[in-house]
């Protein structure tokens, strides 16, 4: 099975580099985009056909090393066959 | 004269391994050692080390690989039995990932690699770390950092706090603590902690990068000192050992 685990900055912690894309974006003229925020794309393969397993172990990786949770939030979605990594 | 067996872990990418060595070694003239991620234990040690650099590349976060390097394990245990843990800079980060230290090091707040001088005032030293230090002592070490900007909630802080865990602060030469003297936005110009019960420190300074004489800047070497003397439960200033010609 395919799961991508997104990992992100909590929206209470400050995040520069979100700032500094934020500030290019509004350079080119795009003043209504706000709220920018940078965050990672993890993608694992697991071996086993059972959906729910996988999201198992995604979400224990996620926890445990992905993520620190004292300053990012992450989620994890099983991804169909081919959908990704093309 | 018993010496002192400090082990400094060596990881991949550490690069501050052998300033470390050298200044327990060399300078302090106490029995230093390596020892390597892969090491099931610490050994018989009476401090550990975990040093500066970019542990595997700083990938993913800084700190968040190694701190599953199987020594750490035993760094876990030996920290909770006591044992006296210094990190210094991915040390200090390594060591919040571990669960070691509360908080978070976070991007600095100017986006950008910081290597310089700062000066630090000792918040507290009945420590470990600052024995061998004067109330207020103002001391000046480089900094060598991209993540730096300690963050913890507001109960963490207050705890921090009430428990005087803050060890060291960003301070100006004359050790104000102000906002022109914080260097990557640390809250309450946080720049090393300890653990609730004292027997571990985290610090983003560096000060084996000055803790040698010959630099003309040495008092880094106050800190190694504090933890010989809490080793050796001696009252006694440390002669330079290695008067290098």
């Amino acid at each position: 099975m395919h799961v991508q685990v997104t990992v992100t900055l909590r929206t209470s912690i400050l995040d520069p580099q979100g700032k500094a894309v934020e500030h290019g974006i509004h350079s080119m003229g795009f003043t209504s985009v706000g709220n920018v925020r940078i965050g990672k794309i993890v993608d694992l393969d697991i071996d086993t056909t059972d959906g729910k397993e996988a999201l198992r172990v995604a979400e224990e990786i996620a926890k445990k090393l992905l993520a620190n949770p004292v300053m990012e939030d992450f989620t994890v979605t099983l991804v169909r066959n081919g959908e990704h990594r093309k | 004269m018993r010496k002192a067996k400090i082990g400094v872990v060596v990881f991949p990418g550490s690069n501050c391994d052998h300033d470390s060595h050298f200044v327990v070694g060399e300078i302090l003239g106490q029995d230093a050692r390596f020892i390597w991620h892969k090491e099931g234990s610490v050994g018989d040690v009476d401090a550990v080390i975990l040093p500066g650099g970019f542990s595997y590349g700083d990938y993913l976060r800084c700190g968040a690989i190694a701190r599953f390097s199987p020594v750490m394990k035993d760094v876990v245990r030996f920290a909770n039995a006591g044992g006296i843990v210094i990190g210094i800079c991915n040390g200090f980060q390594i060591l919040t990932e571990a669960g070691l230290l509360p908080g978070v090091l976070l991007r600095n707040e100017s986006l950008r690699f910081i290597c310089r001088d700062v000066f630090v005032r000792v918040e507290n030293e009945q420590t470990r770390f600052t024995n061998a230090c004067r109330p207020g002592d103002v001391l000046r070490i480089p900094i060598a950092h991209g993540e730096g900007n300690y963050f913890a909630d507001d109960e963490t802080l207050k705890g921090l706090e009430d428990n005087r865990q803050i060890v060291f602060r960003y301070s100006n030469a004359t050790g104000d603590v102000m906002p022109e003297a914080n260097p990557n936005g640390s809250l309450h110009n946080i720049a090393g902690i300890v653990n609730r019960s004292g027997n571990v420190l985290g610090m983003m300074p560096h000060p084996e990068r000055a803790a040698d004489p010959v630099l003309r800047r040495d008092d880094g070497r106050l800190v190694f000192e504090s933890m010989v003397r809490s080793i050796l439960r001696t009252e006694q200033v440390f002669e330079i050992v290695n008067q290098r010609s």
